[in-house]
């Protein structure tokens, strides 16, 4: 073992043995070498740190980091690692999956996770498409994806999952992109801060079955009109100039220039408002990939974390009826001797 | 009226079988419950027999909403809730109708007379009055006004007249509490502690209860009490206990002998739900119970915690079984220990929710894709629920495997006497985690390697996280040998597909051989597993009894097959395997060991009786070229 295997603020302390298997160019790298680069910065241990995944390409994130993992099966990981986390407090839980894994054949373990406020982080890769079975369509593709299973094109209204994660009650919601590591970094920091459930959707390229699918969006020269950043306390705004803002109308977010609306209208971000519509709002702005789209941290709000409030009632139950004795339940009922 | 009043005359009886039937709204089976308890607490061998609708409250008097309870009160050992009742107390027409083909001829037939208006006789579908057509001829009959003579007995009472009607299952509590002289004091006390926030019920319980038990006595209808005395039993303390709750006790037993926190990952359903609701009242030993979404994440959430170092179970039933698979199947490819506990009921599909049955076996063994053995336990009377579920974490744990455990509807729901065991005589099935590296790298370097198996047992470390050094992961892939990295070499998928087969098989010299009953080399063997022992044992003393050599042996583990069970089977003129299903035991039988063995079965939603299987042994015998034998009509 070399000296940078042994040093948790180098990338390699944080990187398995296993030979990386995902298609040249593919997303997921980034991906992977910004929680690598994550972990050089937090103060946390190798042994305490969990990667769960279900399946697809997303779902072998774990292999390659050095901590430990279970890559387990299709769209079940919300709920293996919801056992997992509950039961084991003191573990950093990270799910890994993409959008056919969180969205399609796991979307019911996902929004329970996300309501029951488990300690865990969530990264959806969403790149639209599935891509382990090779380019079906996906619970995220936009109306009309022509792909193998779809000739004709596809007829499936899409998910928008940063919506579906404010109306599943998450109490952490953020959306980045696979082509800026820091962005990336700066999210995951925060929802593993998070006390309780945090999503991350990640906007991440499938370089051989949709590819640029948000390149309207992520080229460089289409970002000053197309990522909305959003900054906890501060106003809106995006566009070449800060010419465009948000407002709210009859409780939708719509995008205004900013000149022609007064400077009240405009809508200041508030990660903190308990209530998820704001979350909701802002996430349902990105109809398509050729609609201004926010990045950063739509909600961030505290609620009681599901595994604290499993042992409160475990400490309470024994502080009531003692702690358990085996020989003392036997006799919990009515009992009887015989001679 | 209390015990000590003036001593009446009693007739001895060695048992007794009485069936309560009513509405689903009337309260039969906690009507059964309490006299099963007042039983217990006299002293007698009892088994129970609780049977109810599918639906919370069906249409009120019909046949549909027909819910039964079944005890077996006696003064000596017995192992069913008996063949035929003795006694059928029928609270409505309906009830009537649906059970009086059940009552033994010539028994005794208790009528709440009041409940037989032209209504109530057309819902259950009588064209005419059976009270009057002479088809009750054949039984004693005694028509008891109950719902008037409850009112009567609250009348003085500040209750509402619909909650005392509704207290007239305690007067025929009462009433054959009387007939068969149970102890009144535990009732009494019992409807104090239940209803006790409730004042005005607690008295119109009583009352009702009171006065039937009055009635009894001086209605001078119904002759001397009888008595049955305490059964002899082994000394000690005595509990009675229904399948679900030792089910539940043994996963909290397991947790403390095995050291490690229990977790529950299900989803309620019938008949298994009562084990979470137990289990949940019992966090003060640590354990906890979550309530998931779904089957899947019920036994997912369970191998998360397995992961973590939990002692994880989920619990279901045949339903979600199938829901389960692909998470059984993940937990026979990562190793982990793993508890699924099956409350077998009638099947396919929806099947008959509240009904017994034990038609899963095939499923535990072979229900999921690819080569995925894993040990199967099943239990056989309610109380060996407790020790089942032990045995299957002890095995879950030691050899690093999901194991199902196979109870059923009729173990969930039944009672019985039982010997509270002394917790210091409770094995150990306590393992130890991994905590250092058991291999090096190239290089030279202490590594863990995951999937190095204990020489002995075959058994791959369990190394939890939080761990420092130990750090690896697993997955659904196919693994190497040794590493467990992922790998899906031709050679190496067989070897790991052997190396898993083995695993289990092994098992079979880590297990007691099958005991069989009777001489022991019988031409005869009587073949069961799960519920349908006591049925068996009391068929094969029957047949015993009538001069026939028999031997029976019941059969707690079910993969691997205890190591005996070839030389058991061996040289025999007739192997009979009785099962609640078409033959699934009867198949694994045949194929493991070349036995020309004949099944009996019975998919009627009911156990077995002790009487119809040793009267189909004794026909098959006698006939002796006959081999498949249904009791199904």
């Amino acid at each position: 073992m070399t000296d940078v295997q042994l040093d948790p603020t180098k990338r390699p302390f944080w990187t398995s043995d296993q030979e990386v298997r995902w298609c040249p160019g593919c997303g997921d790298y980034g991906i992977l070498a910004a929680m690598q680069f994550l972990h050089t910065e937090l103060d946390v241990k190798r042994e305490d740190t969990v990667f769960v995944s279900g399946i697809g390409c997303a779902a072998r994130f774990p292999y390659y980091m050095s901590t430990y993992g279970m890559h387990t099966i299709h769209g079940r990981s919300p709920a293996i690692a919801t056992g997992l986390a509950m039961s084991r407090p003191d573990l950093n839980v990270w799910v890994v999956g993409g959008d056919g894994d969180m969205l399609s054949i796991g979307g019911n373990h996902l929004i329970h996770a996300l309501r029951r406020n488990v300690n865990m982080t969530v990264l959806l890769f969403n790149n639209q498409i599935y891509g382990l079975t090779k380019g079906q369509y996906s619970p995220t593709s936009e109306v009309g994806k022509v792909t193998k299973s779809t000739p004709m094109g596809s007829i499936d209204r899409p998910f928008n999952p940063i919506a579906l994660a404010a109306g599943a009650g998450a109490t952490f919601v953020a959306r980045t992109h696979d082509l800026d590591r820091k962005h990336m970094i700066e999210v995951f920091r925060r929802a593993h801060e998070h006390q309780g459930a945090a999503f991350i959707e990640i906007y991440q390229n499938c370089n051989v079955f949709n590819d640029g699918a948000y390149d309207p969006i992520l080229k460089r020269d289409n970002r000053a009109d197309m990522m909305i950043n959003l900054t906890h306390g501060e106003q809106i705004r995006f566009g070449t100039e800060g010419n465009r803002g948000i407002r709210l109308v009859d409780g939708a977010a719509e995008v205004v220039d900013v000149a022609g609306v007064s400077e009240s209208e405009l809508l200041v971000h508030d990660e903190k408002t308990a209530n998820p519509a704001m979350a909701f709002a802002l996430g349902m702005l990105s109809e398509d990939n050729y609609s201004p789209t926010p990045f950063g941290i739509f909600r961030a709000v505290n609620a009681p974390e599901y595994g604290q409030a499993v042992n409160r009632q475990l400490d309470e139950a024994a502080e009531k009826n003692g702690p358990g004795d085996l020989s003392q339940l036997l006799r919990s009922l009515a009992t009887w001797s015989v001679e | 009226m209390t015990d000590t009043a003036e001593p009446i005359e009693q007739t001895a009886l060695d048992q007794v079988v009485i069936r309560f039937a009513g509405d689903s709204g009337d309260g039969m089976q906690l009507t059964g419950d309490r006299f099963t308890s007042a039983s217990a607490l006299a002293g007698n061998d009892l088994a129970t027999l609780p049977e109810f609708p599918a639906e919370i409250r069906a249409p009120q008097g019909t046949l549909a909403g027909v819910s039964a309870f079944q005890v077996h009160i006696s003064d000596h050992e017995i192992y069913t809730p008996g063949d035929a009742p003795d006694v059928l107390v029928a609270m409505n027409p309906a009830a009537l109708k649906s059970e009086l083909s059940r009552l033994r001829d010539g028994g005794t037939l208790i009528l709440n007379d009041d409940a037989f208006d032209e209504r109530n006789l057309e819902k259950a579908g009588f064209e005419a009055d059976p009270r009057e057509t002479g088809e009750l001829d054949g039984y004693v009959v005694h028509r008891v006004n109950m719902t008037k003579l409850t009112l009567g007995a609250t009348e003085d009472l500040d209750v509402k007249k619909r909650d005392a009607e509704r207290a007239k299952n305690f007067f025929a509590l009462g009433l054959v509490s009387w007939m068969y002289s149970r102890p009144t004091q535990p009732t009494l006390d019992w409807i104090e502690a239940k209803f006790g926030k409730l004042p005005a019920i607690v008295a119109a319980n009583t009352a009702a209860f009171k006065a039937g038990h009055a009635f009894g006595e001086t209605a001078e209808m119904f002759g001397s009490p009888y008595k049955v005395e305490a059964a002899k039993q082994q000394p000690g303390e005595y509990t009675n206990i229904t399948g679900n709750v030792a089910t539940a006790w043994g996963m909290v037993a397991a947790g403390e002998l095995s050291k490690l926190p229990v977790f529950l990952g299900t989803y309620p359903i019938t008949p298994a739900s009562d084990i979470l609701h137990e289990l949940s009242r019992h966090k003060n030993f640590g354990v906890r119970t979550f309530q998931a979404e779904d089957e899947i994440a019920g036994v997912g959430a369970a191998l998360g915690a397995a992961f973590g170092g939990s002692l994880a179970f989920t619990t279901t039933s045949g339903p979600g079984v199938a829901l389960k698979g692909e998470t059984i199947g993940l937990a026979v490819s990562i190793e982990i220990p793993l508890v699924i506990v099956d409350v077998q009921r009638g099947g396919p599909s929806t099947g008959l929710p509240t009904k017994t049955e034990a038609s899963d076996l095939m499923m535990a063994m072979y229900g999921r894709h690819g080569e995925a053995p894993l040990p199967i336990v099943a239990a056989s009377t309610p109380a060996d629920c407790f020790y089942a579920a032990i045995e299957a974490s002890r095995l879950a744990l030691k050899y690093r495997t999901p194991v199902i455990l196979l109870t059923d509807g009729y173990l969930a729901n039944g009672a019985e006497p039982w010997l509270i065991p002394d917790v210091s005589t409770l094995p150990d099935i306590s393992v130890e985690f991994a905590t250092e590296p058991n291999g090096e790298d190239p290089t030279g370097q202490p590594v863990f390697l995951p999937y190095q198996r204990d020489p002995e047992t075959l058994a791959r470390p369990w190394a939890v996280p939080g761990t420092p050094g130990l750090e690896h992961r697993v997955g659904g892939l196919e693994k190497q040998d040794v590493t467990g990295n992922v790998n899906y070499d031709p050679a190496n998928h067989g070897r790991m597909t052997e190396l898993r087969e083995a695993k289990i098989a092994g098992i079979a010299s880590d297990i007691p051989p099958v005991a069989v009953q009777g001489s022991g080399n019988a031409p005869i063997l009587i073949l069961g597993w799960g519920s349908t022992r006591g049925a068996i044992t009391s068929a094969a003393e029957r047949l015993r009894g009538a001069g026939m050599d028999v031997d029976h042996a019941n059969l707690t583990h079910l993969n691997p097959f205890p190591p005996n069970l070839g030389e058991v089977l061996a040289d025999r003129e007739h192997v009979f395997v009785p099962e609640l299903n078409r033959g699934q035991l009867v198949r694994l039988i045949r194929a493991e060991y070349l036995v020309d063995a004949t099944p009996i079965n019975k998919v009627m939603g009911v156990p077995f009786t002790a009487a119809e299987l040793a009267e189909l042994i004794q026909s098959t015998v006698n006939n002796s070229t006959g081999n498949t034998n249904a009791a199904n009509g």
